[in-house]
């Protein structure tokens, strides 16, 4: 594989005839990407509940987590097929949530953990229950870390999610083997350049919505 | 009322007088006289334009805790970290024994010198011993050595043995400042810098460390300099006061005794709080009579001392750095 | 169960053991990818991070390239090198040098900056020069973090390397494409299973790593993400 002699690094009439398979790839890219962060947040803050509730829940939880992060995608998307089959979105989307949650529980937890015990103890006299508590007084406290897992988990899910186009499921993905089949760079780096765009508009969005989430904390910043 | 006064007033005359003759027979023998810090038109301005210390002139006598307290912004923290230079200051002289400390390196100057912040600083990564061993080791002393004296101030500061291979983040404040002092003590330093060090604390550990700070220097007669914001625990320690206001300004600088018998403006008198005879009269309940008349009526003169302690310190002066294993006088 | 069974069928087959494509060669090159390239990552970021570190200096550029860094389609990069420099080792391994530095810099740099104030300031106060400082008392305290930044840097140099066998490169990966390449799924799975072991054996090494090299005093704060 190597570049033809004279093949100019971008063809920008290339870039242009192309414009509306940008938008669908990064459309596709973005649901494949996003679903599995969602997934993994609504898993992810009972998940960390439980292993505040029951302590002895946490370390496999942790090891697991630990364990997951550990293992590269391609072999995870692969063994995925055996599951879901090779034209199934589940393909892409399980794995992405496993790593997603591998980065979200320990914020979860930590999160939680950073609770004041003086603000756990205030509301508990004020008369909130376990329940109630947890959402309206823990959660919202503990919601910077929980941001700053958030925003790791966003931008690797978006950088990693093209990885799925070996096993037919990759977004953006796709632009890197088309280019690598026909030894064209120009849909590999507007392909890298539109990951990059996407992942710094996903991070830049959770941002703002932290800010306006926890108004309280704004001179704080977060943890990455 | 009055009696008392004129009393003690004439003790302390008395007391002057002979005070004054130890200081010429010392000098004239000719022998270093201690470690007596002074700040010579000092004065710390920063890059933004804030001035900490404006115009410094002090005296800190040696062998005596001089304390310095003020609110916060005052400046009080940057004077002490002036002594060590672990601040240079804009203008000006600060000198021990009369040399500049400027012309010693930082890390040399630093090593004769004891200190001691708010938060103790432990090193979390190294064991309790370790962390009190800390500057022997820089010293390059052996290792039995440094440990043994590490053990030895275990006791002095009284932290139980067993601690010895403990980790700072298994220890309480208040044993967590223990070790900070031992540690600051670790080489025998004849000068002490403490910020603050029992602040973090609460009233009960607090007391019990000022009281086993005061037994511990009634014994090793360091020349210490204690900051703290706590006007009640510069009257307890102090022998000298230097209450500072913000913008660096040294507004009084006088014993407890003088200081709450006339704070010279509103300032001070505002500083000392209400109930100043109260605090008087507490003060002097606390201290056998011999120390008070020493903490009342010395105009701060290097070396005046009525406590038996005054031959073995001048010994004492020569073991700056630590290159000698003698134990700590009197022990 | 399916996955092991084929996995076994693979594993036991002792055709898969021998030639270049056996299973001793390919495993040996990806561990030799895999451990120069994060030898090289960790000799240029650990020295960078202690230095930005200690000084305090350049935080934020730090800070930008770990998030940059992380953004990147690791796919998307390898493919375009190889398609610039030419297939081979060095131009792979730039790339993955490449994407492993970040990480290893960052958390260097995060580490040794978040050391306790309180605790330079005693260090500093008793007379450690700068290099006493850095070596005595911010490098035990940050380990932690350390390690942390280079087990992030091993798990994606060991993925990056999975995947950089579809430019031609050898290592675990080749028996994940020419599987798929040939519709062998077997070989998918031995390829994929052993992939998943590596970076199992990757992980608890850093785990005794940590065991090791932590001292007792600062394992109490174990965050991980």
């Amino acid at each position: 594989m190597a570049l033809v002699d004279g093949e100019p690094l971008i063809r920008w009439n290339w870039v242009a005839d192309h414009l509306q398979d940008f938008v669908d790839l990064t459309g596709e890219h973005l649901f494949l990407s996003l679903a599995p962060v969602v997934l993994g947040l609504l898993i992810s803050i009972p998940l960390g509940v439980a292993s505040i509730r029951w302590s002895w829940l946490y370390p496999p939880v942790f090891a697991g987590a630990n364990l997951l992060y550990a293992i590269p995608s391609l072999a995870l998307f692969m063994l995925m097929l055996d599951l879901t089959g090779l034209n199934s979105r589940w393909t892409a989307i399980v794995p992405l949530t496993g790593y997603t949650l591998a980065v979200l529980v320990p914020n979860v937890v930590d999160g939680l953990r950073q609770v004041p015990a003086s603000v756990r103890q205030a509301a508990t006299a004020m008369g909130f229950g376990t329940w109630r508590r947890l959402i309206q007084v823990e959660l919202p406290i503990a919601v910077p870390v929980i941001m700053a897992g958030l925003r790791v988990a966003t931008v690797s899910s978006i950088s990693l999610v093209s990885v799925a186009v070996l096993v037919g499921q990759g977004g953006l993905g796709q632009l890197f083997t088309d280019g690598a089949q026909r030894e064209f760079p120009t849909p590999i780096i507007a392909g890298i350049v539109l990951t990059i765009i996407l992942a710094f508009a996903a991070d830049l969005a959770l941002v703002t919505a932290q800010r306006l989430l926890t108004p309280w904390a704004r001179s704080r910043k977060g943890t990455a | 009322m009055r009696t008392h006064r004129w009393v003690r007033s004439f003790a302390v005359s008395l007391y002057f007088i002979l005070a004054l003759d130890h200081i010429t027979a010392s000098t004239g023998a000719g022998e270093e006289v201690g470690r007596l810090i002074t700040f010579d038109g000092v004065t710390k301005r920063y890059a933004d334009g804030t001035v900490a210390v404006d115009d410094l002139d002090l005296e800190i006598p040696t062998g005596r805790i001089t304390v310095l307290v003020g609110p916060s912004g005052c400046g009080k923290t940057t004077t002490l970290r002036m002594i060590n230079r672990m601040v240079d200051p804009t203008d000006g002289v600060v000198a021990i024994d009369g040399t500049d400390v400027r012309s010693k390196n930082p890390p040399e100057l630093r090593r004769g010198i004891g200190y001691v912040i708010q938060q103790a600083g432990l090193f979390p990564h190294r064991t309790i011993l370790n962390n009190i061993a800390t500057v022997p080791y820089l010293l390059g002393w052996d290792k039995k050595k440094a440990r043994a004296r590490a053990r030895e101030l275990m006791d002095s500061v009284g932290l139980d043995p067993a601690m010895a291979s403990r980790y700072p983040y298994q220890l309480s404040g208040g044993q967590q400042q223990r070790v900070g002092v031992a540690r600051a003590l670790a080489a025998d330093p004849p000068i002490m810098l403490m910020d603050e060090p029992f602040s973090a604390v609460d009233p009960i550990v607090r007391k019990s460390l000022q009281d086993e700070f005061l037994r511990l220097q009634a014994e090793l007669q360091k020349t210490i300099v204690f900051v703290t914001h706590d006007i009640d625990e510069a009257i307890k320690l102090g022998h000298k006061i230097a209450v500072f206001q913000v913008g660096g300004k040294l507004a009084q600088y006088s014993t407890p005794d003088e200081l709450l018998a006339g704070p010279k403006d509103g300032f001070v008198a505002d500083f000392l709080g209400g109930e100043r005879g109260l605090k008087r009269l507490r003060f002097f309940r606390e201290l056998d009579a011999e120390e008070a008349a020493a903490r009342s009526g010395d105009a701060g003169g290097p070396g005046p001392d009525g406590g038996p302690g005054a031959d073995e310190k001048a010994g004492e002066g020569d073991t700056t750095g630590g290159s000698d294993d003698s134990p700590v006088g009197g022990r | 169960m399916n996955i092991l069974g084929l996995f076994w069928e693979w594993f036991s087959d002792s055709a898969n053991w021998q030639g270049t494509d056996g299973i001793p060669t390919r495993l040996l090159e990806h561990v030799w990818y895999s451990g120069l390239s994060l030898l090289i990552a960790a000799a240029i970021g650990l020295p960078l991070g202690l230095l930005t570190g200690h000084t305090g200096r350049g935080g934020f550029v730090a800070a930008s390239l770990a998030n940059f860094a992380r953004a990147l389609p690791t796919l998307g990069i390898v493919i375009l090198v190889v398609l610039i420099y030419g297939v081979g080792l060095g131009p792979v391994l730039t790339a993955l040098i490449a994407l492993a530095v970040p990480p290893v810099l960052v958390n260097t740099y995060e580490g040794i900056r978040n050391v306790d104030a309180d605790i330079k300031d005693a260090a500093r106060g008793m007379g450690m020069t700068g290099p006493e400082v850095l070596f005595k008392v911010e490098i035990p305290a940050a380990m932690p973090l350390i390690l942390l930044g280079l087990r992030t840097a091993a798990i994606q140099i060991v993925a990056t390397a999975t995947v950089a066998a579809y430019v031609s490169l050898g290592g675990l990966g080749r028996y994940i494409f020419d599987g798929f390449q040939r519709q062998d799924y077997k070989a998918v799975v031995g390829g994929s299973v052993l992939v998943v072991l590596l970076a199992v054996i990757v992980a608890g090494i850093f785990l005794a790593l940590r065991r090791l090299l932590v001292p007792a005093g600062v394992r109490q704060s174990g965050r991980v993400a």
